[in-house]
């Protein structure tokens, strides 16, 4: 077993963990984080992506003891004072989702790629994406939706 | 899926981690963003009695003008690599090619080092270190030394590594002026492991090619260096149509691509010679691509 | 020539059509709502069944066959049984005698062979993932760690992979019946006098590449009980059907078992099962009796969630020196993969009917065998049947139109049924109801610049471009909106196809409906809401709709086959109509009128003439107090409608695909994508959109990227999705979609369905706009997916065999 601190979500958490025990199931099966989905086994999908301080990281793949230390953002963390964020407001807008299994983790890099390129094209946002899989919406929706939150949000954060 | 049991270490000084990778076994692996290890753990396809965790290893992080070399710490990640300014400017090959390794979550976690390390022919590393002979420097319970790219990748997924060596840092030697890159990567989808990869490298004076470099992904059981492309290409006018794809009809000399489920040999010898040759194209084209 | 539209512009027409959000906007039908699933789903307070966590639940793990034909000579789990936090470990023998049969619900022919299929191998495993043992423990690591414990021997068999070597004499078998189940034949006209003295006889096969779902939830599944009643959580499309299934496979009366779907992430049919893990955790809670839970794991979903597609298609076509169609001739191998699950045998014949398309034709005659190999069950993916049909037509039609010399469009015009003539009745027997291919063509022809493409084309030509470009084209129909009762028992299915729906005005006039249907992301609960609050004249904020549990929605046929809207959507009018006129008889008594007198409209009851009214809240009040009801009146506002659609409805399109082919490398690129679909009458227009962009991808992921490999000893290859390669966002283009609207005219919405449109549509579309590129090169067909390699190996070899 080994200790580790990790904020999640603005919460400070300390827990002794199986080294071999994976962020994802940490986050879902000790505090309850279900937000964060899994969807494979081998980084593809981004289905689990969350923020690692700051930076979206496939959950599947990090040990929880590697994030020792490290604030973690998941998708139950990125609203602020009830308010949604920009990204999830505009999935929402732009129908962006279906099933909405791969949509958390969507977000999450939608965000992350937000932040190096406050206006990204078409094709920088599909390729900002290449590693977050969607069976259920073909993508422009979802490409529509991180378009519009750009927007949204220079306006907002000029 | 879940990975088998395994101790786990995470030393804060290189001296500290080769002790304990020493005192660890046979069976001992070093983790860093371990985006390489990982899969392979979760699928039961390794099975590691330990794991020493260098990520927090003070001074592996981290990219340095060294004068006639960039020094990249084995444990940067790539997209460190692919921000840094020393890297863009003086090895700009370093930063296009680190630039197409999976996607943007997995460059946050994965580390230059590891993926020469992890000598995977089919990462998109280890052919760059080749064609830019960079040299990679270890560390053990028994001291420091250098091992040149070309004597660093043994067989697939096997490097020059002994047991107990840790790899700390590349030095990635400048080219000084005059020089065009490229990096020309073929996959069926953005996520796809390379079918074939191709990382150029031409050096030009006054449209007249006076040096190539040439490394291939993919193309044999270690990444490749492209001798018969780099031989026929040199002294030829990049502008002359036809002169450097002539030259780039030798890329599948003397490789031994795989069969897999993605491509077999000869497409793959076939798809080396026509990248090869847009390769050399667009190095030619675009000296400096990222400043 | 066409004229050129903005695509641009069409898309965001859809998203303005919402006067939305403001109020009172009249009609709630055509409204593109934002859908009221999302904000659950945005936020990550969703549901899934791996959530569930119950005191006391206990982890299970399966261990697979790594043997495609085996027989089981030993099994050891006592080692198994000493891990750390081991609860229990059981093999197939340990459950011989409960275990049961999985069910295959229809036997295509009276003669059909279907073999035993325990949930857990017992004496022999017939593909590379079946189920052979399990673990249960206290956690799912525990239980991963003691599955290496178990030791099984197997005595290998000779595996039987290959569909025409199966059906040879003398070969392995995979069941002792021999390797073919059923053939099944189906005609109409002479078929005969039809290829007689034909001037024009095109004979093609074409390779429908086995496929894998791949929702993006990979299965889970929660069973407890209190030792009496059984609860199962599972990440299923069906569970309705599945109750009744699992009730008569595990001997748990139907009363005692309550099935949920909670938030389910996808299926594409490949939830449409009932499944060794679902029969098998209920069995071990009931042995154990404490709860208990399995999520799959992706690799492991890639071996055992059932395939799809894989079938050999060998297509004739007999026509008249202009193109005209004289009959078409199919006969179809279909690999049924180890064993028939819940509508293995029946997934080629819902494309039997569609093997005509959207043409006239004098005879058609239509042959499948259903072959047994030891692989992976095959069984409904999004479509089941009707892609490959499609495929098979649209690929066909533009080998008639080389072969006749004119361009594929007009070998559609010449062919295709004229508007003026709907209703039409098929070779097939089936009645479209209504359609109109003309004016979809049109629109899509002006959408993608169709002559503009076609110069660009002859230009590279001949300029000899190492970059062709292709156009495809699809003009499709199929059959949705499963299914007329009737029919489906005439194909000898072992249901019917009605749908059901519960409508409940409750005291404070929110309204709640049940449905039948069990969405997965199809926004049910938004275009329900739509509908009733139209039908009602309720706020749409004010109705909420219940689904999935089969404790509060006891009766439902479920979400596959383009049906919840066709069939479940009109078993909601029903029941809002039993309500309205319920409420009438109330509204009717309180304003001391004569129900005759008193009109609807916009949620309100006027006496004809006066000024005199009551809101439906108003009367659901008053119907809750019940006071001062009409005599004899139950005081209850609600009502239920069980719906059974008298036939099938009939979506069409034109997909139109232009790809650019680098013939150095083999690799396609889409330049662009234009669908114009017509699904009927639209309820929200956003999903619609959604559904057709969903779809599509499919269709393309087929055409260009997926394939299930096995190798030559029976091995998946494509466990992992580093192998099987599901397109990202980068690995597709936009694509500009757009509708007609012909309403179906045999139901009252006039809805068509539009589930499996798009991957129906876009196959063809891409894999012709492929070879259309590469005609003149010699190339007549790429098999799928139409890989770099393949494209590769088909220009160095001319012509189009099979690589």
């Amino acid at each position: 077993m080994a200790r580790i601190s990790v904020k999640v979500d603005g919460i400070a958490y300390e827990d002794d963990v199986e080294p071999r025990l994976l962020l994802v199931h940490y986050l879902r099966d000790r505090l309850g984080k279900t937000g964060t989905p899994i969807g494979c086994d081998t980084t593809n999908c981004g289905a689990c992506t969350v923020l690692l301080d700051g930076r979206s990281v496939k959950s599947c793949s990090v040990l929880a003891v590697q994030a020792d230390g490290c604030d973690v953002t998941t998708i139950e963390g990125v609203s602020s004072n009830g308010e949604w964020h920009p990204v999830q407001k505009a999935f929402h807008e732009e129908h962006a989702l279906q099933c909405g299994y791969c949509t958390p983790g969507m977000i999450l890099a939608s965000i992350d790629l937000l932040k190096d390129d406050p206006d990204p094209s078409e094709d920088a946002v599909r390729q900002g994406l290449e590693g977050n899989l969607c069976r259920c919406t073909g993508y422009c929706n979802i490409v529509r939706a991180v378009r519009r939150a750009a927007q949204e949000m220079r306006v907002t954060t000029p | 899926m879940i990975p088998a049991s395994f101790d786990y270490f995470r030393p804060s000084t290189i001296e500290e981690a080769v002790d304990v990778l020493a005192g660890a076994g046979e069976e001992a692996k070093v983790l860093a963003g371990g985006h390489s290890l990982l899969p392979l753990l979760r699928l039961r396809l390794a099975y590691p009695t330990a794991l020493i965790d260098v990520g927090r290893v003070a001074g592996l992080r981290g990219v340095s003008d060294r004068g006639d070399h960039v020094h990249i710490g084995a444990t940067t990640t790539h997209d460190e690599v692919v921000r840094s300014p020393i890297v863009r400017e003086h090895c700009p090959l370093v930063a296009l090619a680190t630039a197409t390794v999976a996607d943007p979550a997995v460059r946050h976690r994965g580390t230059f080092g590891g993926s020469l390390a992890h000598a995977d022919p089919a990462g998109d590393l280890p052919a760059v270190a080749l064609a830019l002979d960079m040299v990679l420097e270890v560390r053990s319970s028994a001291g420091e030394r250098t091992i040149p790219a070309a004597g660093f990748f043994l067989d697939y997924l096997e490097s020059a590594l002994a047991p107990g060596e840790i790899l700390t840092g590349v030095r990635v030697p400048k080219l000084g002026p005059g020089w065009g890159f490229h990096y020309e990567k073929f996959h069926r989808t953005a996520q796809a492991w390379a079918t074939v990869g191709v990382a150029a490298a031409v050096r030009q004076t006054n449209g007249t090619v006076e040096e190539v470099r040439v490394g291939l992904t993919n193309m044999g059981p270690t990444p490749v260096r492209a001798a018969a492309v780099e031989e026929a290409a040199r002294g030829v006018e990049a502008g002359q149509n036809g002169a450097l794809r002539r030259a780039a009809e030798q890329a599948a000399e003397g490789t031994d691509p795989p069969a897999d489920l993605h491509a077999q040999p000869d497409y793959r010898m076939h798809l080396a010679r026509v990248l090869t040759h847009r390769a050399l194209v667009s190095a030619s084209a675009h000296r400096s691509p990222l400043t | 020539m066409t004229e050129q539209l903005d695509a641009g512009a069409v898309a965001q027409q859809i998203r303005e059509h919402d006067a939305l959000d403001a109020p009172g906007g009249g009609s709630e039908v055509g409204r593109a709502r934002r859908r009221k699933e999302d904000a659950r789903l945005v936020t990550g307070r969703t549901q899934w069944t791996d959530n569930i966590q119950l005191p006391g639940m206990l982890h299970v793990a399966f261990l697979r066959s790594p043997m495609a034909h085996a027989r089981i000579t030993r099994v050891d789990t006592s080692a198994a049984r000493t891990r750390r936090g081991v609860v229990g470990v059981f093999s197939g023998q340990d459950f011989a005698g409960e275990q049961g049969s999985l069910p295959c619900a229809w036997p295509v022919t009276a003669d059909t062979v279907i073999p035993e299929h325990p949930p857990m191998a017992v004496t022999t495993v017939r593909y590379v993932g079946e189920a052979v043992a399990c673990v249960v423990a206290v956690d799912r690591y525990a239980a991963a760690d003691a599955l290496e414990a178990i030791e099984i021997d197997y005595e290998p068999l000779e595996p039987v992979l290959d569909m025409t070597e199966a059906l040879a004499e003398g070969g392995p078998k995979v069941h002792e019946a021999g390797n073919e189940s059923f053939t099944w034949k189906f005609a109409g006209g002479d078929i005969e006098a039809a290829f007689h003295e034909a001037p024009v006889v095109i004979d093609r096969t074409y390779v429908q590449q086995r496929l894998i779902p791949s929702a993006m939830e990979p299965r889970a599944v929660v069973a407890q009980t209190d030792g009496d009643h059984f609860t199962l959580h599972s990440s299923t499309q069906i569970p309705h059907v599945l109750r009744v299934m699992l009730a008569l496979t595990t001997g748990i009366p139907e009363h005692k078992l309550r099935v949920i779907a909670p938030d389910v992430g996808g299926g594409f049919g490949s939830k449409l099962q009932v499944t060794a893990e679902e029969v098998l955790c209920l069995l071990i809670t009931r042995r154990l009796g404490k709860p208990v839970k399995w999520t799959e794991s992706r690799s492991e979903g890639n071996m055992t969630v059932h395939h799809g597609r894989d079938q050999l298609q060998n297509i004739r076509v007999a026509a008249d020196a202009d193109g005209r169609i004289r009959g078409v001739q199919v006969k179809l191998l279909a690999d049924m993969g180890a064993y028939l699950m819940l509508v293995t045998p029946g997934v080629p014949l819902l494309g039997a009917f569609m093997y005509n398309g959207v043409y006239k034709m004098d005879a058609y005659d239509f042959t499948c065998t259903g072959v047994f190999t030891n692989k992976m069950p095959t069984d409904a993916y999004r479509g089941a049947g009707r892609p490959e049909a499609t495929y098979a037509i649209e690929r066909l039609m533009d080998e008639l139109a080389v072969e006749i010399g004119v361009d594929p469009m007009e070998i559609r015009r010449r062919n295709w049924i004229q508007h003026s003539e709907f209703p039409y009745t098929t070779i097939c027997g089936l009645t479209y109801d209504s359609g109109n291919y003309e004016a979809a063509t049109d629109r899509a022809l002006a959408l993608f610049g169709y002559d503009k493409l076609r110069a660009e084309q002859s230009d590279r030509r001949e300029r000899h471009d190492p970059v062709q470009l292709g156009i495809g084209i699809s003009t499709y129909t199929e059959m949705c909106g499963l299914a007329p009762s009737r029919v489906l028992g005439s194909l000898s299915y072992g249901a019917g196809g009605w749908e059901h729906a519960d409508v409940r005005v409750l005291p404070t006039g929110k309204v709640e409906v049940v449905t039948g249907t069990s969405p997965h992301g199809q926004g049910h609960e938004t275009a329900w809401s739509q509908i009733v609050a139209d039908s009602l004249g309720v706020p749409f904020e004010d109705v909420a709709v219940l689904h999935g549990d089969t404790a509060t929605s006891h009766k439902g046929m479920d979400t596959y086959g383009s049906r919840s809207l066709v069939v479940g959507g009109i078993a909601v009018v029903h029941a809002c109509d039993k309500v309205k006129e319920k409420a009438r008889q109330v509204a009717a008594h309180l304003m001391e009128a004569s129900p005759d007198d008193v009109e609807f409209s916009e949620g309100r009851f006027r006496v004809r003439g006066t000024g005199t009214s009551q809101t439906i809240q108003e009367i659901a009040l008053a119907t809750f107090a019940a006071h001062n009801l009409p005599d004899g009146f139950e005081p209850r506002l609600d009502a239920s409608a069980t719906f059974d659609p008298e036939n099938f409805s009939f979506p069409h399109g034109t997909h139109l695909c232009a790809v650019e082919v680098d013939t150095e490398t083999g690799a396609t690129a889409i330049r662009s994508y234009v669908a114009v679909d017509d699904v009927g009458n639209v309820i929200n227009p956003l999903i619609v959109e959604g559904q057709v962009h969903g779809g599509i991808a499919q269709g393309i992921a087929q055409a260009l990227f997926e394939e299930a490999v096995y190798d030559s000893d029976g091995n998946l290859l494509t466990t992992t999705m580093a192998d099987y390669l599901v397109p990202s966002a980068a690995d597709l283009p936009n694509f500009t979609t757009d509708r007609t609207e012909t309403p179906a005219t045999t139901n009252p919405l006039g809805v068509k369905g539009v589930g499996e449109a798009g991957t129906i549509a876009s196959t063809p579309a891409v894999v012709n706009a492929i070879v259309d590129a590469l005609r003149p090169h010699g190339v007549h067909d790429v098999r799928m997916p139409c890989t770099p390699e393949r494209v590769w190996r088909t220009l160095r070899t001319g012509g189009g065999e099979p690589a």
